[in-house]
């Protein structure tokens, strides 16, 4: 190294896109670990569409939904956005909790250019990424399964992982406040597995008591789930309903974006 | 309130060219931090100059990190004036940032990473191309004697060669000032030496150095100026040896006295000396000639187990402006 060079004009340390370089962290650090986890993101989707899709499935009659489907067809994509839920709230747990307090990680990158809005937004850009990855493996071995029926089935894709990215960014600006990771293991038994069991993941929510069904359409899940599942089998597409639907996921990750900017600055900046 | 100079862009900070009058690089008045309602920095007023190595010297919680962190642009202050490289932190934070190295108090370094991809992933953050990033990554790994680990991964490294690390990270920037938070905590002396043989030379290449510690010898040697903080507060500042020169003499007397012995002594020891300090394991006697005095102990019949005459210290003026040793 030669003496310090003569300083660089200053650049308002604003980058062009925000939030790429922290999506950048977040792949170089997936590029070491992914294989750990592909097996898991691999192997879920064949042993769920195996057992409950095609055996359980065999004692199911068709759903009369959707013009009757098997109950493969119909299970498919519920269980790909519960999938997404589960995926996005854990990127939005333990490893996102792992930057704020075990490897300091945010620490780091705010001493740089980089502000809480770069990380803020890298980190919902790396929701996607993920999203896309499990959501999109998921799709390749549904459609293996033969669960795709109707030329709009890759429309779900898109659905599912935002339907993913809503939960994950909800769960990280929550994350954010905490002081220790107790609370998460709560959230996973009394938040993420209700709502993957009663969201008419694994059957209609019309299966369920008149008096509480209506409950199902405040639950996040319920209009993902409604969503993709749509899509994927493509009949007698309602756009109303679908916008609906859509308007919630995307509320979602609004709200969720908006109080995470909040919440990551109060934790980052003190 | 921002001075005037906050108006204009960034002052060139190349140290060591010219002997002219400078702005200071860092100038903090009434710097005040708080949480909550805990003052953790009281109103403290200082000046960086570019080339210098500044030292804030203190015991546990008396400030010293509360203030490297607004100095380095992310803690925002509570009260007073700060400018840093001519602009205002909390205006000018990311760009005042793009210029600075940091290395924390405690070791950030993402640990699902290679030495090598540690210091790429940080080049990034600073818009470097991966290109020149490697290129000065291999540099800096040479730097710090870590060329060969620069494929493993950052956990099973010890922690002077994580440190080491930290340091060639927060080089990546060629920074024109570079803080460093008790860089050798926690290392073992060799390990300390290498530290700070690097750090002498970047301040010989013109870099600023801002640095934190508890220990004596590291400020002596590598600081030209240091303030001696204690409970939020700056109680002293200049170099290493005025400073001794103004609180403190010459030399020291080290009596150690047998157990339970220095508590039987009240009065023997009066007019020893300039000044008396009774430590738990030991008597302090602060005189320009240490051995006069241990002649005129002997001579008044006191037996210490050991007796040592020293130089002063930094330790010996922290001593006096705190009534506390630094080092419990
Ligand atoms: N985030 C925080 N919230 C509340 N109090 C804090 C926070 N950070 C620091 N403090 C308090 O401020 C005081 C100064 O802390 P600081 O870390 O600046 O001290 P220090 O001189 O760096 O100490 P050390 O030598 O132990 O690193 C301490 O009493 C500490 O408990
Ligand atoms: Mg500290």
């Amino acid at each position: 190294m030669t003496a310090i060079a003569p300083p660089a004009p200053a650049r308002g340390g604003a980058f062009k896109f925000p939030g790429l370089r922290k999506l950048e962290q977040s792949l170089l650090v997936y590029r070491r670990v992914w294989r750990g986890t592909f097996f898991g993101t691999l192997v879920s989707p064949v042993l769920f569409l195996t057992a409950m899709g095609v055996a359980l499935g065999s004692l199911v009659p068709n759903i009369t939904a959707f013009g009757g489907v098997p109950y493969l067809v119909f299970l498919a994509p519920g269980i790909m956005s519960a999938q997404a839920m589960q995926t996005g709230t854990v990127e939005g747990s333990w490893p996102l909790f792992a930057g704020f307090k075990w490897l300091k990680t945010f620490d780091a990158m705010i001493a740089t250019p980089i502000t809480v809005r770069d990380i803020v937004l890298g980190h919902l850009y790396w929701l996607f990424v993920r999203l896309a990855i499990v959501t999109g493996v998921f799709m390749v071995v549904a459609f293996l399964f033969g669960a795709f029926r109707s030329p709009t089935f890759f429309l779900a894709w898109p659905s599912a992982i935002l339907t993913g990215v809503a939960f994950g960014i909800c769960m990280s600006a929550w994350t954010a406040t905490r002081k220790t990771e107790q609370s998460f293991s709560i959230i996973f038994r009394f938040v993420v597995t209700p709502l993957f069991l009663f969201s008419g993941t694994f059957f209609p929510i019309e299966q369920l008591p008149e008096t509480v069904r209506w409950i199902a359409w405040f639950t996040p899940l319920f209009h993902g789930v409604a969503l993709t599942r749509s899509l994927a089998i493509g009949h007698d597409l309602d756009l109303l309903t679908l916008g609906i639907h859509l308007a919630v996921v995307l509320g979602m990750i609004a709200i969720g974006t908006f109080f995470a900017f909040k919440t990551f600055k109060k934790r980052l900046v003190i | 309130m921002p001075g005037p100079e906050s108006a204009t862009p960034l002052q060139a900070a190349s140290g060591g060219v010219s002997g002219a009058a400078r702005e200071p690089l860092i100038r903090a008045r009434g710097l005040t931090k708080k949480f909550g309602t805990f003052v953790a920095v009281d109103a403290i007023d200082f000046d960086v100059a570019p080339g210098e190595a500044f030292g804030f010297l203190g015991p546990n919680g008396a400030g010293k990190t509360s203030t490297m962190r607004m100095i380095g642009a992310v803690s925002p202050r509570s009260g007073g004036d700060l400018s840093v490289l001519g602009t205002d932190p909390d205006k000018n934070g990311a760009s005042i940032r793009a210029r600075l190295g940091v290395v924390p108090q405690l070791d950030t370094l993402d640990t699902e990473l290679t030495v090598l991809e540690n210091l790429l992933i940080y080049g990034r953050y600073f818009d470097l191309s991966y290109a020149e990033a490697r290129s000065r990554a291999m540099e800096l790994l040479e730097f710090v004697q870590l060329n060969d680990r620069a494929s493993s991964l950052v956990e099973p490294l010890s922690g002077g060669m994580k440190r080491r690390l930290t340091i060639a990270r927060s080089l990546i920037n060629e920074p024109d000032l570079l803080l460093l938070d008790e860089p050798t905590t926690g290392l073992d002396p060799q390990a300390r030496h290498l530290v700070w043989d690097r750090l002498y030379r970047l301040k010989q290449r013109g870099t600023t150095l801002v640095l934190t510690t508890h220990y004596m010898d590291e400020a002596e040697q590598l600081c030209d100026r240091l303030v001696v903080m204690d409970k939020a507060k700056i109680v002293a500042e200049g170099s290493p040896r005025s400073l001794i020169e103004q609180y403190s003499t010459k030399e020291v007397l080290e009596l150690r006295f047998p157990v339970g012995v220095q508590e039987t002594l009240d009065g023997q020891l009066d007019g020893l000396g300039e000044r008396v300090e009774k430590l738990p394991d030991r008597v302090l006697i602060y005189a320009a000639d240490g051995e006069d005095v241990a002649a005129a102990a002997h001579e008044r019949g006191l037996r210490p187990e050991t007796s040592l005459v020293r130089r002063s210290s930094l330790e010996d003026v922290f001593l006096r402006l705190t009534g506390r040793s630094l080092i419990e």
